[in-house]
């Protein structure tokens, strides 16, 4: 049994990701790993606050750190932008001692401490590093034969910091695809930007940047595209129908978190797979494997 | 010899928030603006921000909207041959710009940002309907029509919850008197 701090974030936990956070946690428990949510966590503050006051979006992180170390484990989010952030906020407190000093009095006021010795990691990292391929292909009860699949990465996952994978030619994923009996197309724009979250005030720059993304998987003969980011999946799921309308495309790509296409692959079920919850219909593409 | 003095403190103050102080370092190569997916669509691109910045054009880098128009992928940064933290550096010029009051009005981003922290200010977490809705209450409730596909379609696969997740009444005070203090102290070093 392999135990980790677990850190939803808001959209797997309550939000639009909710089949994400399910099926992460679903798909865990097959492989003997234990996530154990943080309690009482907050909101991780992501590129908004960063953005408008620095010292208070440390705060925001630096609180959920020091929860998390309480217990001693890594932490483990299953979410691109809290997994960059939480990252973010221990580098800044080794990097920037004056801002550590500010971050230091702020927990103290919240009667909270951080020695900075939690690591952070992304979900898709345990699950192919820590688990490994071998042990997730042993649990494979329906393999996937071949289905065509576009590995998305998204960007925060593999950037800024060095990480688990390369910061633009990122593999790990699609050699997840692989052990699930998948078959990983190549993808070459797998590691560029969905829009993110310029989807609400700027819709059309994101619109087109999700085109690309979308002709690149497509022309590469792609059934569906699986995500390892909410926001990712949100994107190009919930907006597949914006793209078509407003760049007359007509593209019908399943959009799934990757922890839903491990659990097809392990004859996982609902309540469990959330797979209703997907706007592009996946029923076609899966009716094979359920 | 320089002829017009740079204007020294719109530097310092970038240089002054974590991540900004790579302004100083920039070749000037435009690798970040090859890199970014969004750059033919901003006023300036993120060198000519730099650029600008060390001129001392205070007033039309923190009116641009260009890093508002930044997606923070981070393409830049692990780029960048000087090392520099373009996108934290981009960060640091919209937070400068709010608390300048020269945030744009030609990009909805400073908007959404503001309906996504005022909830998770008040909140510690951050509810999606409730922060769409007010986003588009902020800055226009007539584009929220356009979106009723969008959400119908979300509605009817179960994906959009009215209900905010909250935290519990010790945490959400201890989280209010750690953002209380921050206030109280200052971000800015």
């Amino acid at each position: 049994m392999r135990y980790y701090s677990y850190f939803p974030g808001c959209s797997s936990s309550e939000g639009f990701g909710k089949a994400y956070g399910q099926s992460a946690l679903a798909v865990a428990k097959v492989l003997d790993t234990e996530l154990i949510e943080i309690e009482d966590w907050n909101c991780c503050g992501s590129t908004p606050y960063s953005s408008e006051d620095e010292l208070a979006f440390l705060c925001l992180s630096a609180r959920n750190l020091a929860l998390a170390e309480k217990r001693g484990f890594d932490l483990v989010t299953p979410c691109s932008s809290c997994y960059v952030n939480l990252k973010r906020t221990n580098s800044y407190l080794k990097q920037y001692p004056e801002m550590r000093a500010k971050v230091d009095e702020c927990l103290a006021a919240g009667k909270l401490e951080y020695h900075g010795t939690v690591k952070v990691r992304h979900l898709l990292d345990v699950l192919s590093n820590d688990i490994g391929y071998e042990a997730i292909k042993a649990k494979v009860t329906k393999p996937l034969n071949g289905l065509k699949v576009a590995a998305y990465y998204g960007c925060q996952i593999v950037r800024p910091t060095p990480g688990f994978d390369h910061p633009e030619f990122p593999e790990s994923l699609d050699k997840l695809i692989v052990s699930l009996g998948g078959e990983a197309v190549p993808f070459p724009l797998k590691s560029r930007c969905c829009g993110g979250s310029l989807i609400i005030p700027e819709e059309g720059l994101a619109l087109n940047l999700m085109k690309k993304l979308f002709d690149s998987a497509a022309s590469n003969g792609a059934e569906c595209l699986v995500t390892v980011c909410p926001l990712c999946q949100f994107n190009l799921d919930a907006y597949q129908s914006r793209v078509n309308k407003k760049l007359k495309a007509n593209f019908n790509l399943p959009v799934l978190f990757f922890t839903q296409l491990m659990g097809v692959a392990f004859g996982l079920s609902e309540p469990d797979l959330g797979l209703k919850t997907c706007v592009v219909p996946t029923e076609k593409v899966l009716a094979k494997f359920r | 010899m320089e002829k017009k003095t740079p204007n020294r403190s719109l530097i310092d103050e970038i240089s002054a928030i974590p991540g900004g102080e790579g302004v100083r370092l920039c070749i000037q190569c435009g690798t970040c603006t090859a890199s970014c997916p969004n750059a033919d669509r901003m006023e300036h691109t993120p060198s000519q921000l730099i650029a600008m910045a060390r001129a001392g054009m205070r007033d039309e880098v923190l009116s641009s909207n260009a890093m508002w128009y930044c997606l923070s992928c981070y393409l830049c940064t692990v780029r960048c041959p000087r090392g520099i933290k373009q996108t934290e550096l981009m960060h640091a010029l919209e937070s400068l710009a709010v608390r300048q009051g020269l945030a744009t009005g030609r990009s909805r981003t400073p908007i959404m940002y503001r309906s996504f922290n005022d909830f998770v200010y008040s909140l510690g977490s951050l509810p999606d309907f409730g922060f769409m809705a007010w986003f588009y209450i902020l800055s226009n409730p007539l584009r929220a029509v356009r979106m009723l596909p969008v959400l119908m379609g979300l509605i009817r696969h179960g994906r959009l919850s009215v209900k905010a997740r909250r935290l519990k009444p010790e945490g959400a005070n201890q989280l209010r008197a750690m953002l209380d203090k921050a206030d109280s102290i200052g971000g800015a070093a």
